[in-house]
């Protein structure tokens, strides 16, 4: 057996569980989709006396969403969404990636969930890895971060004091490393979809399908009716030691009309906002080349789907 | 600490029960109580899919669950695919005709992963079966014969071939 041995906990609600990591502290490790966990205690990088599985928990699968006005709530399958506000999509954290990659309410109000899901892993690992998982698990190559980075989303986080909200620009502090504490349970991401002409693209480089990126871009774009850039948001992946977002270039978009925009110039002033580091799968320089590169598809392909949404409005 | 748990798990439509350590794999459960030896272990971190079978319908990589997380869960390794043991089921027989395999070692997981894949994608391109297939390792066919397997597997399955 190669992990070294823990005591096994299946807490069946977000109390329990929270329950249990207060009362084991650093001894205790939350268990969710396993897709990086277990390969850490399997090499024995790290060990735990006690394991919380979160499979159990019911409350934390699932994706509901509010529409404006009414906040009517449109649940399939999740309980507790008690904090989710008007207008608001909220995906419990032990949602598996291939829920999040085919929900429909997903693919309409946070598409670049959608958009960037294929490109995590393969499916079978998809089909066991969670969104929370990702996300608390906080590896800068990984796609989810990126794109909650990129869209301002929401970590709704459970400890023995109660429920609070850390905004995305909080949570991602450095490489694995996040503003949870070791009794934090992350039980949910909250999303606020995009309202008026927008559009989403997202795109990335890897060795072989399914390997962690070597960069990747996100980028989501909306624009008044008069056909000028209003929101701008970029995330990226791979170049540094989180996800970073590409604030020189969603500063150089606003205002601009969206025919007159150059993607492969403005693209490259992502290489001011990145730190890339060089590892034995890409130098430092090829990230930050690959990625303003990236930056630049990414915005050419937004801008397209831009116009003709602008088009067709 | 770390006490056995006693779970059951339906292994290939027969119940399997036993204690176990939390700590065991649902991979060596499969292997080692379940005598399941087609479930194949080569990383052991989830990379090259040898170990991959279905829970509950859906493939999974064995070696990154613990078998007491399987608990009251039905699983389906490569000894249970076909429909019984005088016939083979029609990625088998595919791998089989299409010289899918050399060694074999990496085949189980292949098997697995294909009957999955061409289940929610019944009428594959070439490219989607790539990208299909590619959580799957293979160091000895150059992957040709898998692909062409695919395509076999998808038209006798029901699938329009292409
Ligand atoms: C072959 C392979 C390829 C992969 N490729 C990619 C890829 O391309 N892109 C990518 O992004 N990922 C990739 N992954 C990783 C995969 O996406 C993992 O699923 C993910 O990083 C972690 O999610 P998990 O649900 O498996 O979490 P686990 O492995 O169970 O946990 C990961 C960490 O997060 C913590 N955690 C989990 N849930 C919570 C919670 N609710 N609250 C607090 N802490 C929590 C755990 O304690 C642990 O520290 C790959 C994995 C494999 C095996
Ligand atoms: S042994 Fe499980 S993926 Fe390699
Ligand atoms: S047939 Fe030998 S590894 Fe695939």
């Amino acid at each position: 057996m190669k992990p070294a041995a823990f005591e096994y906990h299946a807490p069946e609600s977000v109390s329990d569980a929270v329950g249990l990591l207060a009362q084991y502290g650093d001894d205790a490790k939350p268990l969710a989709g396993g897709q990086s966990l277990v390969p850490m205690l399997s090499m024995r990088l790290t060990r735990f006396e006690h394991i919380v599985d979160l499979n159990q928990v019911q409350e934390m699968f699932g994706v509901s969403s509010t529409s404006s006005g009414n906040g009517a709530n449109s649940a399939n399958g999740i309980n507790g969404a008690a904090r989710i506000k008007a207008d608001e999509v909220r995906i419990g954290a032990m949602t598996r990636q291939a829920s999040v990659e085919t929900n429909p309410t997903v693919a309409q109000k946070v598409p670049l969930l959608h958009l960037a899901s294929p490109y995590i892993g393969h499916f079978q690992i998809r089909n066991r890895g969670t969104i929370g998982g990702s996300v608390a698990h906080a590896d800068p190559a990984s796609e989810y971060p990126a794109v909650m980075l990129a869209l301002g989303g929401i970590a709704e986080v459970a400890s023995p004091l109660g429920t609070r909200d850390i905004p995305a620009a909080d949570f991602f502090q450095s490489t694995f490393t996040t503003a949870l504490a070791g009794d934090d349970l992350l039980v949910a991401l909250r999303f606020q979809p995009w309202a008026g002409p927008c559009s989403f693209a997202f795109a990335e480089i890897a060795r072989r399908s399914g390997d962690f990126a070597l960069a990747g871009a996100a980028v989501a774009l909306g624009a008044n009716e008069a056909g000028k850039i209003n929101r701008a948001a970029v995330g990226m992946l791979g170049v540094g030691s989180t996800a970073v977002r590409a604030s020189s270039v969603e500063a150089a978009l606003s205002g601009l009309a969206v025919d007159e925009v150059d993607a492969a110039e403005v693209g490259r002033l992502a290489a001011q906002d990145m730190d890339p580091v060089g590892d034995v799968h890409a130098s430092a320089e090829y990230r930050r080349s690959a990625g303003s590169t990236l930056v630049g598809r990414v915005l050419a392909d937004a801008l397209v789907q831009l116009t003709e949404e602008l088009k067709d409005g | 600490m770390a006490e056995a748990v006693a779970i059951s798990v339906k292994v290939n439509g027969r119940l399997q029960q036993g204690l176990v350590e939390p700590r065991l794999t649902l991979a060596d459960f499969l292997r080692e109580k379940a005598l399941c030896t087609g479930v194949h272990l080569g990383c052991e971190h989830g990379v090259c899919g040898t170990c991959t079978i279905l829970l509950d319908g859906q493939a999974v990589r064995s070696c990154l669950m613990f078998a007491v997380q399987a608990n009251q869960a039905e699983v389906t390794t490569v000894e249970g695919l076909a429909l019984n043991e005088d016939t083979l089921h029609p990625v088998q027989q595919a791998f089989s005709d299409c010289h899918g395999l050399q060694c074999g070692f990496c085949t189980p997981g292949f098997v697995i992963s294909v009957a999955a894949f061409l289940e929610a994608n019944p009428d594959p391109t070439d490219e989607e079966i790539r990208h299909g297939i590619s959580g799957n390792l293979c160091r000895c066919t150059g992957y040709q014969g898998i692909v062409a397997a695919t395509r076999q597997a998808a038209a006798t399955m029901g699938g329009k071939s292409r």
